[in-house]
């Protein structure tokens, strides 16, 4: 396997304006003729359909969920970053590309992150043009927030349900697409492999989630937008549907695996409260503009949060990080929260939380205006807690919240697979070892409305997919093993079910390959898991047919990748031997307990290639190179 | 605390139903009411029967997969609560709670609790959105809106597409989430050059999709977790009306 | 002329008809009301004023066929939406827990069709006369004494009212948000007139069949 980045020569600037120039076109009379399929319809996949399909290809769009509006992207909370420099306080786009590079930790690569910065400005305008109400101020322009990991306020937002809006507005334009007929709309259908064919991909094998009817659809192209991987943790802030397999099947099909340990963990999110807990729930990072982060000084305090003085209170972030406070970027506050809760000074019943308090923020502004601002996340933590937050300080706990790691991707987001592009959080591209706040729905919507458009039409005029038939020898195997999954799972007559698995993966999981990480931990977990997965094959038990609706089915199948996925992210940490961003090794910090880099040794891209189930996988490696920023440690203080 | 729930049971949209009883011995006031069911589920599957089929998704409130209607009211007792947030420190302990899935003609059930509501997507079809393709956006600061209607669009905007409003009708109407759209859209400069094209092929497009009228009861307002606001039906049919006066194409 | 059928197809045209006709009925019950007080003025009074109106013509039949018109549109437009929203949901709930709809909503449908009964009826009571007992033409007073002398008819005639209280109370209320009109200065207003008129009107026209009954009148 060979990766090649196919990063344009140049300046760094001109580098995607040249780069447009030289792909090749499809003539409007041409894209007709061509079918592309598009997995997922959050804001990487419904953007991608709408935008492919106003150009004239004939799209498929296929999702999980009974309706594309219900892709996860709709629950991002926060916002939308962009460099428009409406606020005059010094915002551009080197300083957006800049922000993301070092907020990542120096593992991403530079030529993508400029890109994104540039495009920043476009996806604005495209989303008010569709009627995306943001946040305005009384002038009736666009008003903006300050975010983690920046200093600029450059980040757009439509209350707490910023991620809604977009998707809502990308979504409309989808069934705009579906109306014209250039689109058709596959909703409750789950890929569940990638038809590969001379080396191409040429489709996917689909399971109707109603009928359980197992099918090939073929296409010239196919563009996968299916998000992350963070339920691998079990308890994470992803929706429940979120899982790894078709990003997983495409990487047994060929497609390198880029970075798979980086993981995001939130600072902000609801702790547990029992063994029942299904989710975890974020709490916009916005949050952090206005609360403060706190624990007790003393160990083992359970005072109640307003009987202690401010003089016993530890506002932490604000100590450690002087300049950046309480929004420093979420690997950092994430680690820095376990820390004071493993030093015995975490609040509430479990000592696994620590406070936010907008008591300073309800004093300066008002309660009016904390209202109008959070308002609805205050709401939703009282209905979850039965805490009033205008009252006490909330508690928070970091969460497994999203996922950098993803398939590998070149310049025009291809895989190592000919025609399959991957976009949005499924691929690793832009956030390096850690994604800041905001980025994520700019990164979905820069790849699906302004990067694919471009970058497949190349693929097809250069690569022309010869027609394949429907009984090729190819997608009868693929079809075969499909079906032949489905059946191992159903012929199971076990007693334990899928999610008993699901709750042990995720424990192993947190336990050792979550916020911090170590060499002895992860070759536990490389140990556990195989065997965990060996028990789920002969003792997991699903009920009912596969030709029905059947969700302990589509849940069984999602666990199964899981448990071969995780093995894969374990060795990738374990490799590993730095720290940087998400990625925090114990045997790897500086004195004071900050993410010690290693840029010698691990300044490159980790690209797994999948060589057999009983082989390890083969690592390849991308070398990053940073011709525009000069690497330094990050630093927050 | 124990609990006794009667939940609908329905093998596909062509078998019979019925409400079927189960007891919970063990619920904690912290879970979520799917949570609990979730509990149920994994007892069920245990003993090797079918768990209770439903949607949801996100479980937070905004992706308005969760779709059940709970002793009467859509999405449960607690007002502008999805079910998914909806918390079990609302009952106590010896409680009968009945659950049902959405119904309306509409909305056919699938299996159990969940119903296939691709009618509302129809409708958006039909013109629920701003006609602008990919890269003809003029700069987002171009044009200024006024941040009373910029707040009023996003009050309507909120809408999650549960069908919950449709659920509580008496009619089963969906014109509270045509409204919302409508009123979203027709509130912005952007959403006015399609505005009145918009409003007539969304309507006939509700009344295709076998949905009734709306009566002014108001029970969708009051079951709605986003609790979109009545007013959003009266700017449907003011601009119903006035698109019926004013259109000039056939 | 195709637009009008097809928005009359459509459920919000229907509702905005039936508004509408609503909004027209309500004015003549109200001025309906207001010239029946004036049997209190006594019989030369009151036969006065329907000579008055008699001697209308063309113009009474004017009148009269719009009343008619819009009273066929009001009680189409609600028969075919019933059954439209009946068929909207086929099973129903096992449980249900209203909380918004009111009484005066709820009782819309029944109402409605108790206060057609009641219409057809009136109008063959006293005007056509033909389910009269001692039917005069020209003699208003004296029919209305006569007609309503008969106390299960008066009683009939106070049900009616009660149909007509609750219907209007829901139906003023409603019907301007139907023709688009809701904004939270207005509303309250709306609601009070609502209330007044649904008071109001079935009170003044109940006067005459209860001072009829109670011999306050003769």
């Amino acid at each position: 396997m060979e990766l090649n980045a196919g990063v344009p020569a140049g300046p760094l600037e001109k580098k995607w304006d040249s780069h447009r120039f030289e792909l090749r076109l499809v003539n409007p009379a041409n894209k007709r003729k061509h079918t592309v399929i598009v997995v997922g319809s959050g804001l990487a996949g419904a953007s991608a359909a709408a935008s492919l399909g106003e150009l004239g290809y004939k799209v498929q769009c296929y999702c999980f969920q009974d309706s594309p509006r219900r892709a996860h992207s709709i629950a991002a909370q926060g916002g939308i970053n962009a460099a428009k420099n409406y606020q005059n306080d010094g915002d551009s786009i080197h300083r957006l590309f800049y922000d993301t590079i070092k907020g990542g930790d120096f593992r991403a690569r530079e030529a993508n992150v400029y890109r994104l910065a540039q495009i920043s400005v476009n996806i604005i305008d495209q989303c008010v043009a569709q009627g995306v109400p943001f946040a305005r101020e009384y002038g009736g322009l666009l008003a903006n927030r300050s975010f983690g990991g920046a200093q600029v306020s450059r980040t757009f937002y439509a209350r707490g349900q910023t991620g809604q809006q977009l998707l809502l507005g990308a979504y409309q334009a989808l069934e705009r697409q579906i109306a014209a007929g250039t689109v058709e709309m596959f909703p409750r259908t789950e890929m569940l492999d990638l038809v590969v064919i001379d080396g191409q991909a040429r489709g996917i094998v689909t399971r109707n989630l109603v009928t359980g009817a197992v099918e090939a659809n073929l296409a010239d192209a196919v563009v996968m937008a299916t998000g992350g991987y963070g339920n691998v943790f079990y308890l994470s802030t992803n929706a429940k549907g979120c899982n790894v397999t078709a990003t997983f099947r495409a990487w047994k099909r060929g497609a390198a695996f880029g970075n798979p340990c980086y993981t995001q963990i939130h600072p902000t999110c609801i702790p547990v409260s029992g063994e029942y807990q299904s989710k975890l729930t974020l709490m916009s990072e916005s949050l952090r503009n206005d609360g403060r982060v706190w624990v007790p000084k003393r160990k083992g305090d359970k005072r109640p949060p307003t009987a202690i003085p401010e003089v016993e209170r530890d506002y932490y972030l604000e100590r450690k990080y002087p300049s950046f406070g309480n929004l420093s970027p979420r690997d950092i506050a994430s680690r820095a929260a376990k820390e004071v809760c493993d030093e015995g000074r975490g609040v509430g019943e479990t000592g696994l939380g620590v406070y936010l308090d907008f008591a300073d923020a309800i004093r300066r502004l008002g309660l009016d205006k904390v209202r109008e601002r959070y308002g609805n996340l205050f709401e939703m933590y009282e209905r979850i807690t039965g805490e009033n937050p205008y009252q006490l300080p909330m508690r928070i706990f970091p969460a497994a919240h999203y996922t950098m790691g993803g398939l590998w991707v070149d310049y025009n987001l291809m895989s190592t697979i000919p025609g399959l592009f991957v976009l949005g959080e499924a691929n690793f591209s832009d956030h390096g070892a850690n994604r800041l706040g905001a980025s994520a729905l700019m990164q979905g919507l820069a790849d699906g409305y302004f990067i694919i458009p471009y970058t497949l039409g190349d693929y097809l005029a250069r690569a022309r997919p010869a027609p394949v038939a429907g009984d090729h020898a190819a997608v009868k195997t693929t079809l075969a093993e499909v079906n032949g999954r489905i059946e191992r799972i159903l012929a199971g007559d076990g007693k334990r079910t899928v999610d008993e698995f699901h709750r042990e993966l995720g424990r192993i999981m947190w336990e050792c390959c979550g916020m911090e990480r170590n060499a002895a931990g992860l070759r536990r977990a490389l140990d556990a898991i195989p065997a965990l997965r060996k028990s789920f094959w002969y003792d997991v038990r699903v009920v009912g047919t596969g030709q029905e609706f059947n969700q302990s089915l589509e849940k069984a199948g999602r666990v199964a990748d899981f448990l071969e996925f995780a093995e894969l992210m374990c060795r990738d940490a374990l490799h590993r031997e730095e720290s940087c961003g998400g990625h925090f090794r114990s045997e790897h910090q500086t004195q004071d307990g900050e993410a010690a880099r290693d840029d010698e040794r691990f300044a490159y891209v980790a690209a797994w290639e999948y060589a057999g189930d009983d082989r390890e996988p083969i690592l390849h490696k991308e070398p990053l190179v940073f011709e525009n920023v000069h690497l330094a440690t990050r630093s927050y203080k | 605390m124990r609990l006794t729930l009667r939940v609908w049971r329905q093998a596909g949209p062509r078998d019979a139903g019925a409400l079927k009883q189960y007891e919970i011995p063990d619920v904690s006031p912290d879970m979520s009411f799917l949570e609990m069911l979730d509990v149920l589920n994994e007892r069920l599957e245990r003993q090797g029967d079918r768990p209770i089929a439903f949607d949801h998704d996100c479980r937070e409130g905004i992706c308005g997969s969760c779709s059940m209607t709970i002793d009467g009211r859509p999405h449960g007792p607690q007002q502008g609560t999805t079910t998914c947030q909806l918390h079990m420190r609302r009952y106590r302990d010896g409680d009968t709670i009945t659950i049902e899935p959405f119904r309306a003609t509409a909305f056919p059930v699938v299996r159990d609790l969940v119903v296939d509501r691709t009618a509302l997507d129809r409708i958006i079809q039909a013109g629920g959105f701003v006609g602008v393709a990919t890269g003809n956006a003029p700069d987002a600061n171009a044009i200024p809106i006024a941040k009373p209607d910029a707040d009023r669009a996003m009050d309507a905007a909120q809408c999650i597409g549960c069908g919950a409003c449709v659920a509580a009708c008496p009619n089963a109407s969906a014109m509270l989430f045509a409204g919302a759209k409508v009123t979203h859209l027709g509130l912005l400069p952007q959403g006015q050059p399609e505005r009145y094209r918009r409003v007539l092929a969304m309507v006939e497009r509700m009344d295709m999709e076998g949905f009734g009228g709306c009566t002014n009861f108001g029970e969708c307002h009051e079951a709605c977790p986003k609790e979109i606001s009545l007013a959003t039906i009266a700017r449907l049919n003011a601009d119903f009306l006035k698109a019926s006066l004013t259109r000039r194409d056939s | 002329m195709g637009w009008i059928a097809g928005f009359y197809r459509s459920t919000i045209g229907r509702k905005i008809v039936m508004a509408a006709t609503g909004l027209l009925l309500v004015g003549f019950v109200a001025a309906h009301m207001t010239g029946n007080l004036l049997i209190f003025r006594g019989r030369d009074a009151f036969d006065a004023y329907s000579h008055f109106l008699q001697g209308l013509g063309g113009l009474l039949w004017l009148g009269r066929g719009i009343l008619l018109a819009s009273l066929l549109l009001h009680v189409h437009s609600a028969w075919t939406l019933t059954r439209q929203a009946q068929a909207a949901r086929i099973d129903g709930y096992a449980e249900s827990d209203p909380r918004a709809a009111t009484r005066s909503a709820r009782a819309m449908r029944w109402g409605g069709v108790l206060l057609l009964v009641f219409i057809v009826y009136h109008i063959f009571h006293l005007t056509v006369g033909s389910v009269h007992p001692d039917f005069r033409r020209g003699e208003a007073y004296g029919n209305v004494m006569t007609g309503l002398g008969v106390s299960w008819v008066a009683l009939f005639y106070l049900a009616a009212m009660g149909a007509l209280a609750l219907h209007l109370r829901h139906g003023v209320s409603s019907l301007f948000q139907t023709l688009g009109v809701n904004h939270p200065h207005l509303n309250p207003v709306f609601a009070k007139v609502a209330t007044a008129l649904a008071f109001v009107v079935p009170l003044g026209f109940a006067a005459v069949p209860l001072a009829v009954l109670f011999g306050l009148v003769r």
